[in-house]
């Protein structure tokens, strides 16, 4: 920098003020919510057999939008015997002709996309410029990736004859919700599977609102049957003994609950759990940018994302430079209304996950680690949280090990390369990494070190239906997307 | 310079300043355009963007009649309620002393292009002298190019020296430094350019995209490539310099893109004609069409506005 | 032809060609009659010369930078849409063929046939990379991965039976990774070629990146062989126009297949495949360091 007489820091300020507000911009479509959504089984939708329902609420602010049944083991097992009755003419049926099916699932979601952004907005809290410019078209682009690979078969495994498993049970979680739906049935109908699937309990509107498009597009009954719920729900599926495979995203703690149930079971099963992925900034990294994806891979959709950024580790000779540019950046990200087009970080899914942030948080203040938040008015009703930084972070304080899933950040410092990957992959995680760097040789040889199952290189969070995605170590197992995500959904002879 | 030490110069230069990755650029300003700006707010931000106008005729064939036209239009864009002037009328030095006359005291300043617009290939001494005879001729602001051919080849102490030596003849005139960011071609020359210049300008002065004469002008990219190393130099030195982005920009919806990358990289300080402009001729009609349609509720004709091109 | 209402005289179509994202006429202004099965007049059909594939070439020269830069999930929605647009005219295609000659049940079947097909490549164009690309495990540190790239214009002579199912199982393949297609249709049955356009134009196609002309087979041919923007060739034809399309094609070192399907083979599975979409493009291969 060419030398010039230094004003006092405190001088030289941005001023991110109120000079010129962004009025209200709320997106105005009409998510056509049901005031109460019945379990969808063998194509048709059914009372649940308890009679029992529960409230879903939009956690924007706190009012109900929708009563959802309650599935019980009967309806469970009801499912389960559809979904068995399906699979002798689903699995039998040319692949190209199944295919069309997922096809016409594709467009038809395509059509109504806005609508289903919306409805995804108002049940679980992630802004509109969220759900729909992410979460609905990347729902779409799964289904029709997989659709493509139904008349394929020869090519999943080669050398290999594949053929569908049967019946798959499938558990999703409320970050994605639609999109894990995609991400789960796309596959699993691709090669000839029919599916049971329960999807979040406060996150149930969009997949039920997706069986009406099953419907339009005339998928044959008990092929897809989904049982909403909570986690009692959960364990019937999971456990069911007509489910010849079974599929969970979510916690650690439940999948490893899950894995001890299913002991002594013949059941395959794929697992996509929780992570503290290490977002690596080196010193000749293009700081701006690399800024960017700071705030990409721990802010988008609020931090609860499992492949979330939310450890840094930035080299030490350029930390102070990006934290102070970090902070900069954070001041102008709007929290508020999801509904709203402006909105950047949206509302925390439910007062349980508000909670668990909260005291993740106040661990890190009581360890002594340095908090900064951006200075933001949140709404008074409704669960938020600001965006929030912790520097002076070390490997041993909590919040650097344990998975927040919210909207915070912890900060640690690296000297040399292996010092960062040894941080990095000093976790019992492994989903997924981020390495920021201008040079390309060290971005391979990061790629070989780290122990993740996704590692993206001057970027962050980028999925696509052809890329597989999952992790090493308590991450999980199984992928889910490309030609390999595929052989968790056959049979191999 | 040998081509070694060209290429050592511009890596020491790039190590200093930090390299800008082209893609990140994109996908940061590609989150402006998903802004939402509406009613009061939107209002708010045409006036702005008109009253940050260099409103600019640039052409071999202007005339003083033409200097004269552009001047009443500068001066009262609309005749509805409420519309500020523009900042600024931009001509050829030829046409300045007729640009004096016809802004005469109302506020809208002369600017003046000099230093052998666009390309900037004549002698200092006849770069320099063209400077002083515009100021001389009533010039508030010079817009001059800076010389890519040294930059390129890795010169840098000759490009600051020759922005010192027009910055000392434009006397009490604001300079704005053009990059030419089309020649510079990667997002990292242009922010190493914006470093040299601003090392050497003074408050009140900018740095400016594009002249306008080449196929690529002001984006929304090379737009913040500048305003960040703008952010970098303030929070550095105190030094707040001023941005222009010139070309390209013909639409009312494009202009409230660049506020909206303005308001979130470097803040309020930065949303004033002091300190942001925009070189357009198009653009001032498209402001005016839009803020009469948010007055009016209806969408408007382009042939209600004067000086207007189009017929249909 | 159906005059629609009593004492009403039809209004007839003329056949323009589909060339760079517009229909025109042949630049010779020449046509020839074509009759339907009953030998009545049908229309004159354009008769595209050397010229006219010379400026095809053009366009599609002009097409295949951004064909090739758009993503692969935007092409195969493209293919994916354009089986939309032939299931929804499906009617007026089997109808059009039945005039031609064609049996009913026929041409049911190969519309039937063309449709899947084009899904069948729609749902390659996000995949063949995978299958045909690779990261190869070198014996030095370097990361180094093999990637396909479409080779460029491509020039397609299809079949005169099954005119329609011939030319559709050409072109997909061809373009579905990238390249753009100059194709000679039938010249027995050329006009369910100026409706394919049609439905070319109508289905998120870019300009340019399928070219179709009609014509003579021994006045086009000498310049699919020989001209040198050409990439590659993709023909159904006899043996002497094999040979001259070899002869040509070795100035250029032009890329050259032929369509070995014949009559009723173009309805099988066998048809259609990944080693289709193999053919038409080039692999490049790419080292780079894995080091600190």
């Amino acid at each position: 920098m060419p030398t010039r007489k230094r004003n006092s820091p405190a001088a030289s300020r941005l001023i991110f003020g109120d000079l010129w507000e962004y009025d209200p911009a709320p997106e105005t479509a009409d998510p056509k919510l049901k005031e109460r959504y019945d379990l969808f089984i063998d194509g048709r939708f059914v009372r649940p057999r308890s009679g029992r329902y529960f409230p879903s609420i939009n956690p924007a602010n706190e009012r109900k939008l929708s009563n959802i049944a309650l599935a019980g083991p009967a309806d469970v097992d009801q499912a389960y015997r559809a979904a068995a009755r399906a699979f002798p003419k689903w699995g039998a049926l040319a692949g190209r002709e199944r295919g069309k099916y997922l096809f016409r699932i594709a467009r038809l979601l395509q059509d109504r996309a806005r609508e289903f952004a919306v409805a995804e907005t108002l049940d679980g809290g992630k802004p509109i410029k969220e759900s729909r410019d992410f979460d609905i078209p990347m729902a779409a682009a799964h289904f029709f990736y997989h659709a493509g690979w139904a008349d394929k078969l020869e090519y999943v495994a080669p050398g290999r004859r594949v053929s569908p498993l049967g019946v798959v049970g499938q558990v999703i979680p409320w970050n994605f919700p639609l999109l894990m739906l995609a991400w789960k049935l796309a596959p699993a109908l691709a090669m000839g599977n029919c599916v049971v699937l329960k999807p979040a309990e406060t996150t149930s509107i969009t997949a039920l609102k997706l069986a009406e498009i099953l419907q339009d597009a005339e998928l044959p009954p008990g092929v897809v049957n989904f049982v909403t719920g909570a986690g009692e729900t959960g364990a019937l599926v999971m456990g069911h003994p007509g489910a010849a495979k079974v599929a969970f995203t979510g916690s650690t703690e439940v999948g490893k609950a899950i894995m001890r149930q299913l002991a002594g079971t013949n059941k395959k099963m794929t697992m996509e759990l929780g992570g503290k992925a290490a977002n690596i900034i080196f010193d000749d990294a293009p700081i701006d940018q690399a800024v960017e994806g700071i705030v990409n891979a721990i802010f988008f959709n609020q931090g609860h994302v499992c492949c979330a950024g939310s450890r840094l580790l930035v080299q030490e000779s350029v930390a102070d430079r990006v934290v102070a540019k970090l902070k900069n950046r954070i001041r102008v990200l709007r929290v508020g209304d999801p509904l709203d087009k402006n909105t950047d970080l949206g509302a925390i899914n439910s007062r349980a996950q508000l909670s668990t942030i909260r005291r993740l948080v106040a661990s890190g203040v009581r360890e002594g680690a340095v908090m900064y938040q951006a200075p933001c008015a949140l709404p008074e009703r409704g669960f938020y949280f600001p965006p929030t930084l912790f520097t002076g972070v070390t490997q041993s304080h909590r919040i650097a090990r344990e998975e927040i899933f919210g909207p915070v950040l912890s900060i640690l410092t690296f000297r040399t390369v292996d010092e960062a990957i040894e941080k990095a992959n000093n976790t019992a995680y492994g989903l997924s990494a981020g390495v920021w760097t201008d040079k390309g040789s060290r971005i391979l040889r990061m790629s070989t070190e780290l122990k993740a199952g996704v590692v993206w290189a001057n970027t962050f969070n980028r999925f696509d239906p052809s890329s597989p995605f999952g992790g090493y170590k308590e991450s999980g197992f199984g992928r889910e997307g490309g030609r390999q995500g595929l052989l968790d959904y056959v049979s191999l002879s | 310079m040998s081509p070694r030490n060209s290429t050592a110069a511009h890596a020491r230069l790039l190590d200093e300043v930090g390299a800008v990755d082209q893609v990140g650029v994109e996908e940061r300003v590609a989150k402006y355009t998903t802004r939402s700006i509406k009613k009061e707010a939107k209002s708010w931000g045409l006036k702005t963007a008109v009253s940050m106008t260099d409103l600019t005729t640039l052409e071999g064939k202007d005339t003083p009649g033409k200097i004269e036209s552009l001047c009443r239009k500068a001066l009262r864009p609309y005749d509805g309620p409420s519309v500020p002037t523009v900042a600024a009328v931009c001509v050829y030095p030829s046409m300045v002393r007729y640009a004096r006359a016809g802004v005469g005291s109302s506020g809208v300043k002369v600017a003046s292009v000099a230093t052998a617009f666009p390309s900037g290939q004549t002698h200092l001494r006849t770069r320099l002298a063209e400077v002083r005879g515009a100021v001389a001729d009533g010039a508030d602001e010079v817009d001059m190019v800076i010389n890519r051919g040294a930059f390129l080849s890795g010169e840098f102490s000759r490009v600051e020296d020759e922005i010192s030596e027009v910055v000392e003849a434009c006397g009490p005139a604001a300079l704005k430094v053009i990059l030419e960011v089309s020649e510079l071609e990667t997002f990292d020359n242009i922010r190493k350019a914006s470093f040299l210049a601003m090392g050497v300008l003074r408050p009140g002065d900018f740095i400016k995209t594009s002249t306008g004469k080449t196929t690529l002008n002001a984006t929304l990219a090379n737009n913040q490539v500048m305003i960040e190393a703008i952010r970098d130099f303030y929070l550095d030195t105190g030094v707040p310099i001023g941005m222009k982005p010139a070309g390209g920009i013909k639409t009312a919806k494009q202009s409230l893109q660049f506020l909206i990358a303005v308001k979130e990289t470097l803040g309020d300080a930065w949303l004033t004609k002091k300190r942001y402009r925009f070189g357009a001729s198009s653009l001032l009609n498209d402001l005016l069409r839009q803020l009469e349609k948010e007055r009016t509720g209806a969408y408007q004709a382009p042939y209600y506005f004067s000086d207007a091109s189009e017929s249909y | 032809m159906s005059a629609l209402a009593k004492n009403r005289i039809p209004v007839t179509k003329t056949p323009k060609v589909y060339i760079g994202g517009a229909f025109v006429r042949s630049e010779s202004a020449r046509t020839f009659k074509v009759s339907d099965r009953s030998g009545a007049f049908f229309g004159n059909m354009p008769q595209c010369t050397r010229k006219d594939l010379r400026n095809a070439v053009e366009a599609a020269a002009k097409a295949g930078p951004g064909w090739a830069r758009r993503t692969p999930y935007n092409r195969a929605q493209i293919l994916y849409r354009l089986a939309e647009m032939l299931e929804a005219r499906s009617g007026e295609l089997v109808a059009s063929l039945v005039s031609f000659g064609a049996r009913e049940a026929d041409a049911q079947r190969g519309m039937a046939v063309g449709v899947d097909r084009l899904i069948h490549y729609a749902g390659w164009a996000d995949k063949y990379a995978a299958l045909l690309g690779s990261v190869n495990p070198v014996a030095t540190p370097h990361f180094n991965f093999t990637v396909p790239e479409p080779m460029g214009v491509v020039g397609v002579i299809a079949p005169d039976s099954p005119p329609l199912l011939g030319l559709l199982s050409m072109i997909a393949p061809v373009i579905a990774s990238g390249n753009t297609v100059v194709a000679l249709a039938s010249e027995a049955v050329p006009y369910p070629a100026i409706l394919l356009g049609e439905m070319l134009a109508t289905s998120d196609l870019p300009a340019g990146v399928v070219n179709l002309l009609t014509g003579y087979r021994r006045e086009l041919v000498p310049t699919f062989a020989t001209h040198a923007h050409i990439r590659a060739i993709f023909a159904s034809a006899g043996a002497d126009d094999r040979k001259a399309l070899r002869l040509g094609a070795a100035a250029s070192v032009k890329r050259v297949r032929f369509a070995e399907q014949s009559g009723a083979g173009w309805f099988a599975d066998s048809a259609q495949g990944l080693d289709l979409v193999r053919d038409f493009v080039e692999l490049k291969t790419t080292w780079h360091p894995i080091g600190s």
